[in-house]
């Protein structure tokens, strides 16, 4: 059974099904909670190649390469945040990130 | 099943069992070379979708750098992997039902509706003037597309890495308040005037009378 669109989709949506487990379980590591982030928009930028290639538009690809800069910007700043919590409380619970609370 | 086939399932189980691998690792250094193994085979996914440039870029930058970051800072931090893990299985049957109902609600609708768009037939190959036939390029024609319609989307993107840029080096740059470092710009404009100072003073001091004395009673000792 050659693979069709949908079979393309399909991993995509378990690959962001996984994504939503691992941040389900991860809730204290906020290093592994980056990384299911990260998986989420692998899942979606499939779907955008898939898509683009399916149905002939060059317009898909040129959005993934928009959403790779995001999540490059995002993973940057996100890991700078991260090394700054760890400097300041020394872990990365992130149940330990209360002190906004009232 | 032809070669395209098999390759679709040999990299997609791979992918699904290295995500899985990436969300239940112990240790985090494992979670990050799997998240590698992830990218590398959603890389190979792209290829069979003919999307060269993107497969390349991914690889690219994706695991030479990205994957990097993440390896090491995760090294870098020391991380209390043992109470990190607690209460790690406590919402698992929440999480494992909600995934779950995610993947098959969307299999089942995407397979519904999109398992009948099969693979595109092949576009008649251009023909330049001499009459042979210019490949397709992938590469091209996303670049012909950036550079064109997405010219100013571009440009912001490359602000946003620049933003992206300065913000990790603000918030993790500090100064060490006991650094001995000199600064070669303010070395090299100083004046002679602001390390030397000198001192007006009279030529010669009053001579005291006692002084002849003591040196004519020292003379006579010797």
């Amino acid at each position: 059974m050659t693979p069709t669109l949908g079979h393309f989709l399909t991993v995509g949506a378990m690959l962001f099904a996984l994504a939503v487990i691992g941040i389900f379980l991860n809730r204290k590591n906020i290093i592994v909670l980056l990384m299911a982030i990260e998986l989420m928009l692998l899942a979606v930028n499939m779907n955008f190649v898939a898509f683009s290639h399916y149905l002939g538009d060059m317009h898909g690809q040129v959005f993934v390469f928009f959403i790779l800069t995001v999540a490059a910007a995002e993973s940057a700043i996100g890991l700078a945040i991260l090394v700054l919590l760890f400097r300041n409380k020394s872990n990365i619970d992130a149940q330990a990130l209360d002190t906004l609370q009232g | 099943m032809d070669a395209k086939t098999g390759f679709f399932y040999l990299f997609s189980v791979v992918l699904l069992y290295a995500a899985f691998r990436v969300i239940s690792a112990r240790n985090p250094v494992h979670a990050v070379l799997y998240l590698i193994l992830a990218f590398s085979q959603a890389s190979g996914l792209w290829f069979l979708l003919q999307a060269e440039f993107l497969a390349i870029v991914l690889v690219l930058v994706y695991l030479g750098a990205v994957m990097v970051l993440f390896l090491f800072v995760v090294m870098m931090l020391d991380i209390d992997v043992e109470g990190m893990r607690q209460g790690f299985w406590k919402h698992f049957p929440l999480a494992a039902t909600v995934g779950a109902l995610i993947a098959l609600e969307m299999a089942a609708v995407l397979m519904g509706g999109f398992r009948g768009v099969e693979e595109p037939k092949a576009v008649a190959a251009m023909v330049d003037a001499a009459g042979n036939p210019v490949p397709f390029s992938n590469a091209k024609a996303l670049g012909a597309l950036m550079y064109t319609r997405y010219l100013y989307p571009v440009e912001i993107a490359a602000v946003i890495l620049l933003v992206a840029m300065i913000a990790a080096i603000a918030l993790t740059l500090r100064s060490r308040k006991d650094s001995k470092a000199i600064n070669p710009s303010k070395q090299i404009r100083v004046r002679a005037a602001d390390r030397m100072q000198v001192v007006k003073m009279p030529a010669t001091q009053k001579a005291s009378e006692t002084a002849p004395v003591e040196i004519a009673a020292e003379e006579k000792k010797a």
